[in-house]
């Protein structure tokens, strides 16, 4: 009797399908956070301007935080987003800071007067604040509320009316439940 | 221009292959021989056209053509030609290109070799290699185009991924593709008797060569892999059960029960259903593997490119399992079996056996492969699964089939009568005791690696005691020496005699993973200079660090010397290399090799303020050397299963 066969066959293959295709609902890569609403690790970064700053130095501001790089493409595409946002918030309680990974130095500095950057940005030498802060892809930004504890974790470019949302809830103290994504390169 | 020509030639082969599908249709409704025609040609305009398309890509790489997107992407000016050309395969969109151009040389050497035979069957042959190149030539054509254009033309390309750069980059993935696509022809002739209802041994018998060719390939493709895994990646390790190893390793198992139980059919007439459930496995497997690492539904230290490509993988899977499946469920009317096991003791009952081991391995490695999904579908967390549920479940099994390689090729046909054991295990089994026995009062105490290399022993010596018997008659017979025999008897039995000497291949390299899964030692030191480190029977002394700028990458490099009992065996130097766009650095291991055992530095790490020190990592790893001299002696039995030797009338065995 094929058609009874048939449906056996049927019956065999299509879960292995289904399984499959619900691999396509989701990211294998996608692991949360699980830094959200926990302290920020310190750490200290040599500015391009040859000053040395530690988070600490920020405590009772809004922090913003960005990793990223010369060479990552939508690190280019948020540029002058963040700069922008930067101008509206520089008079408030709020600091923004760069962290360029994995970059020359020549090259980093072309991209800040590229863009005309101004506020902060230094080098993470060791590689190490990014691990810290469990970065797998650039730009990443973290915001850091005046208490130090990260408030939302962004992977991928951000847009300026997104930073400065998020800002405001940290300066509040509103941690969110989720991270949020963009457009990123893979790091490792 | 270039990207026109290519883009065009794969459009122009996609006509070409929708027409191969429909041509039998045709054929078969007309008696003409003129329709059958229509589907060889159908298979030399792809072959022409996607030849085409593969040699304008290759030229646009080597002539780094930026205008072509994937070109851009995949070399830089400062590549050298020969990374140039591997390119080709660098990347997803180049990688199905080279696989499309593998499958139509098969199927135009298929289409050629058989054009007097099978007359019946071929154009449904036919219909099958072009629905497959179909379906490649169409994702290529429309969905992730390797001729894509880019516009403003970049001055300069990316360049490979740095790990990619490398000599094996020539070798590993070709020969990985070649064993995937060979698996295409046992799997279209057995589709093809499926749909004429022809279910005798003819596309069996058409199609051992093919299978056997498919699997070199394979074999070689993951050992390949294993070896340049552990030479360059510098963790000392040749296989970490990772998803994308497993795609690669998988139709191995099926392909591997197949060339077995093949042989069942062939003698007996019996395992019909299985053969061809076991070629529908192992194609499918194939189209799996792609799916598996394109789609990134599973998360795998192997960053490959992926693209829009996964879904239609995966309906093209379903297309095939379903439609084969299908096809075989209908027909299986036509394949009632007609004997049955005689005996539990007897060839086919080991056939048997060995054939069911493997889909056991198989089934194991799959659900491991694929348990994270399950495990976030059922219950919603996602969790991974690591070497050491491979490692428990796979080493029992592979000790049977160890245990099984000994027996199968000697135990009689049938039914092994009590004398037939005796007269062929009695001496193996008895000398393979004895070596175990030895082992263990020399050094082996743990129960699985004494049970495994007495296994091997015992294959080994059962192999060398068959056809020393062999021998013996031969000189009765024909006076024929050693030499002469050994020719003689494999002129008479090419398949088996190959088969025995791919065994003893198997059993090296065996016997290399047992002694190095079981006997590695590994030490981390941080020495300053002239300090040294003892591991084993080795002493390693740090004699200094030395920097340099290479063209894409800042090169630190260690330099140690190697004292092995005593006697100095020259410096080595491991590196680590930093490049500019790489989170963490790059390892350079390197290792020295003797036939007892491989000692591998790694540099881990070095002091910036202290330039006299360094973190070094140091591994001794025996026996390795043997898993790639089994390679060699796999080669060499394969060479023996299928060259023209003028073969001799096979004396009854």
């Amino acid at each position: 009797m094929p058609v009874r066969r048939l449906i056996i066959t049927l019956l065999i293959i299509a879960p292995i399908l289904a399984l499959l295709a619900y691999g396509f609902t989701r990211d294998a890569k996608y692991i949360k956070s699980p830094l959200l609403a926990k302290p920020a690790t310190p750490f200290s970064v040599t500015l391009y301007d040859g000053k040395k700053v530690t988070l600490e130095d920020f405590r009772g501001k809004a922090v913003f935080l960005n990793f990223w790089a010369s060479w990552c493409t939508p690190c280019r595409a948020e540029a002058r987003d963040l700069e922008a946002a930067w101008q509206k918030v520089k008079d408030k309680n709020m600091i923004f800071l760069g962290v360029a990974l994995q970059d020359l130095d020549d090259n980093a500095k072309t991209f800040l007067q590229e863009f005309n950057v101004s506020y902060p940005n230094g080098r993470d030498e060791s590689g190490k604040i990014a691990v810290d802060y469990g970065t797998w892809g650039i730009p990443e930004s973290f915001f850091i509320d005046p208490q130090g504890r990260i408030t939302y974790k962004h992977v991928g470019a951000i847009r300026a009316a997104l930073v400065l949302s998020k800002l405001d809830e940290a300066a509040k103290g509103i941690a969110s439940a989720q991270e949020g994504r963009g457009d990123y390169e893979g790091a490792r | 221009m270039t990207a026109s020509i290519g883009h065009s030639s794969i459009v122009i082969a996609f006509i070409a292959a929708l027409i191969g599908i429909l041509s039998p249709l045709v054929a078969a409704r007309s008696a003409g021989s003129r329709f059958r025609a229509v589907a060889s040609y159908a298979i030399l305009g792809q072959f022409i056209f996607v030849t085409l398309a593969a040699v304008a890509l290759i030229y646009g790489l080597v002539s780094t053509d930026f205008s072509i997107k994937y070109v851009a992407f995949n070399t830089t000016r400062a590549t050298p030609v020969y990374y140039r050309v591997t390119g080709l395969w660098g990347a997803l969109e180049g990688s199905l290109l080279l696989w499309e151009w593998i499958l139509i040389i098969f199927a135009g050497i298929v289409a050629w070799v058989y054009r007097q035979r099978h007359h019946e069957m071929m154009p449904w042959v036919i219909m099958i290699f072009s629905i497959v190149s179909a379906f490649f030539l169409g994702v290529i054509g429309f969905l992730s185009n390797p001729f894509e254009t880019v516009f403003p033309i970049p001055l300069d390309g990316r360049g490979l991924n740095p790990l990619l750069e490398d000599a094996n980059m020539m070798t590993h993935p070709p020969l990985l593709y070649t064993g995937f696509v060979g698996l295409t022809v046992p799997f279209a002739f057995a589709m093809a008797a499926l749909i004429v209802g022809k279910l005798d041994d003819a596309w069996v018998v058409s199609t051992r060569r093919w299978t056997i060719t498919a699997w070199f390939f394979l074999t070689a493709g993951n050992l390949v892999g294993a070896w340049w895994s552990y030479h360059v990646l510098g963790w000392g390790g040749y296989w970490a059960w990772d998803p994308v190893e497993n795609a690669a390793f998988m139709p191995w198992l099926p392909a591997t029960a197949f060339l077995h139980s093949i042989q069942v059919q062939e003698r007996r007439r019996m395992l019909k259903v299985w053969n061809l459930a076991l070629i529908i496995v192992a194609f499918s497997l194939t189209i799996f593997g792609t799916f598996l690492t394109r789609s990134g539904i599973i998360s795998s230290i192997h960053a490959f490119s992926s693209g829009p490509v996964g879904g239609f993988f995966l309906g093209f899977l379903a297309f095939i399992l379903l439609g084969s499946f299908g096809l075989l469920a209908y027909r299986a009317d036509l394949l009632k079996e007609q004997p049955e096991l005689d005996s539990m003791v007897s060839r086919e009952s080991a056939f048997l056996l060995n054939n069911i081991v493997l889909v056991s391995a198989l089934f194991t490695i799959f659900l491991g492969t694929i348990f994270p999904l399950i495990s976030e579908a059922v219950a919603g967390t996602q969790v991974s699964v690591g070497a050491p549920y491979f490692n428990s479940v796979t080493v029992p099994l592979f000790l049977v089939l160890v245990f099984l390689m000994g027996v199968g090729p000697m135990i009689a046909w049938r039914r092994a009568s009590w004398d037939n054991l005796r007269r062929n295990f009695l001496w193996p089994a008895a000398i393979s005791l004895s070596f175990g026995l030895l082992l263990f009062v020399w050094k082996v105490k743990d129960f699985l690696p004494l049970l495994g290399f007495t296994l091997l022993a015992f294959v080994v010596s059962s192999i060398l005691y068959d056809t020393a018997l062999a021998l013996r008659t031969r000189k009765r017979i024909a006076g024929e020496g050693i030499l002469r025999g050994l020719i003689s008897l494999t002129r008479r039995n090419q398949r088996r005699y190959g088969g025995l000497v791919v065994h003893l291949g198997v059993v090296l390299i065996m016997m290399g993973i047992a002694g190095s899964m079981t006997y590695s030692s590994e030490k981390d030191a941080t020495l300053a200079l002239n300090q040294t480190l003892d591991i084993g029977n080795y002493r390693v002394r740090f004699e200094g660090l030395q920097g340099s700028q290479q063209p894409t990458h800042f090169r630190v490099e260690g330099a140690f010397r190697v004292f092995h009992n005593g006697s100095d065996e020259g410096i080595v130097n491991p590196a680590l290399k930093f490049f500019p766009t790489q989170q963490s650095p790059i390892g350079r291991a390197v290792h020295q090799s003797s036939l007892s055992e491989d000692i591998y530095l790694i540099l881990s790490g070095f002091s910036e303020v202290n330039r006299n020190q360094a973190t070094l990592k140091v591994l001794v790893r025996p026996l390795v050397i043997w898993m790639w001299i089994g390679g060699f002696v796999i080669a060499f039995g394969t060479i023996i299963c299928l060259a023209p030797m003028g073969r001799l009338k096979p004396q009854a065995d």
